[in-house]
């Protein structure tokens, strides 16, 4: 089977990731339970009539994919797969918004028609003129993975060399609502620093969109190998360990191969105990950081994850903000990403130096 | 009807997201699509469903929207001969 490769990356998130030259350099801190992405100027990258009808999420999902592109010095690519949680939530409570309103009388085309799950994967397409494959997942928090077997499916076998893939979620008001009213979003606004001691229900809600370049050809601009994938719908917190175990052995690897541990922590006081099994656990002597502090919870979150595992092997640098514990490796080679969502969709992915 | 030609700008600004186009740039007479404000066929039935909203105006052959919707004059004249509301 063909290695497959991060060639390029593109990332729209809570913090300055739009550009590709620094790393986490400045860190933007939060007081708040939803956190919004920090926007590039969008009229550098979409013509202003191609962008009017854009909400957020599918603006953010272009543009990092054209950073990606851009990178990776293409100009097509042979499929776009995307993942997403919610879709274009903005534009579907928009258009439901209005049924309500107008007594399902004067209903308006354009949100409607943007309002769909693969609306990024479908506009990214029209922009770049890519008849290849189009998909999309909605997995919950395992859209963006599921995006990534995809893909490495694709590429091994190679019945592809280059495949855009990215994870985007859009933050939606009316939905935001009604996770606080079930606390699954805090009630209670949050220094985002101290995400992992609020000991609190729920997480900081967050967006953002996050494109790689995936191929069987390195490149010079190479960030990492992706070694594997593999993702649970359910997994009870007692299999958690034995299964990473099988992950990792599947992989030829053990837990000493591992130089970090990116972990999804989100701060969520009845779920990070999932995270707590590892890092407490099998990886006690390993270097562990997370990042959910930094882009918020959302369905594809882990994609911004996987920004930074590819950023961590390819600058050799891990940032002090996201350090989980204060064990250092002498380098780093091999980088795992354990994510999972209220117990449920968890994901385990591994990343090699290239 | 100078209000009314004002409103249809502000309203068109507003619903067709037309976030770089001040008032003053559209005038009157400049055609809304092709080559002056480059409207196309899906702002036509935002167009369309804006008249039966706002001015109780039904459009029942889509066809003659191409001649309503020419100018903002043109747009003016006709919601001021036909408007129910």
């Amino acid at each position: 089977m063909e290695k497959v490769f991060i060639n390029s990356i593109g990332s729209i998130s809570a913090q300055k990731t739009f550009d590709n030259k620094v790393f986490l350099e400045e860190i933007t801190t939060y007081e708040d339970n939803v956190i919004p992405a920090i926007e590039p100027n969008y009229k550098d990258f979409i013509p202003p009539a191609a962008a009017r009808r854009m909400a957020k999420g599918i603006k953010m999902g272009v543009v990092a994919a054209k950073i990606a592109m851009e990178e990776a010095n293409l100009s097509n690519v042979d499929a776009i797969i995307t993942g997403t949680g919610m879709g274009c939530v903005r534009d579907s409570e928009k258009f439901v918004t209005a049924i309500l309103d107008n007594q399902e009388q004067f209903l308006t085309p354009t949100s409607f028609i943007q309002s769909t799950h693969n609306t990024v994967a479908g506009q990214i397409a029209l922009g770049i003129g890519c008849k290849g494959y189009n998909f999309t997942y909605v997995h919950s928090s395992i859209s963006f993975e599921s995006a990534l077997i995809d893909a490495l499916m694709q590429l091994q076998t190679k019945e592809a060399e280059n495949i855009l893939v990215g994870g985007v979620d859009e933050s939606g008001e009316h939905t935001n609502t009604i996770h606080k009213l079930i606390q699954h979003i805090k009630l209670e606004k949050i220094n985002t620093n101290k995400l992992l001691q609020s000991n609190t229900e729920g997480a900081v809600f967050g967006e953002g969109a996050n494109f790689f370049v995936l191929s069987n050809n390195k490149q010079n601009s190479c960030y990492a190998q992706i070694l594997g994938v593999k993702t649970f719908n359910t997994l009870p917190i007692s299999k958690l360990t034995a299964n990473l175990e099988g992950f990792l052995k599947d992989n030829n690897l053990s837990v000493d191969d591992i130089d970090v541990l990116i972990s999804g922590n989100n701060g969520d006081l009845n779920f990070d105990n999932y995270y707590l099994e590892l890092t407490q656990g099998l990886f006690n002597n390993t270097q562990q950081v997370y990042y959910k502090h930094l882009s918020g919870e959302f369905n594809t979150a882990s994609s911004f994850g996987f920004w930074l595992g590819a950023k961590i092997l390819k600058t050799q640098h891990i940032p002090s903000e996201i350090a989980l514990n204060s064990i250092k490796s002498k380098g780093f080679g091999t980088v795992l990403l354990y994510n999972q969502y209220r117990g449920k969709n968890h994901s385990f992915t591994l990343l090699r130096q290239c | 009807m100078s209000d009314l030609k004002q409103e249809l700008k502000e309203k068109i600004i507003t619903q067709l997201n037309l976030e770089d186009i001040a008032i003053d740039e559209i005038a009157d007479n400049d055609p809304l699509f092709g080559d002056g404000l480059g409207l196309d066929s899906i702002d036509a039935l935002e167009l369309i469903v804006m008249l039966d909203k706002d001015y109780g105006i039904k459009l029942t052959d889509p066809k003659e929207g191409k001649k309503i919707f020419e100018s903002i004059e043109v747009m003016a004249n006709y919601i001021t001969t036909h408007r129910t509301k």
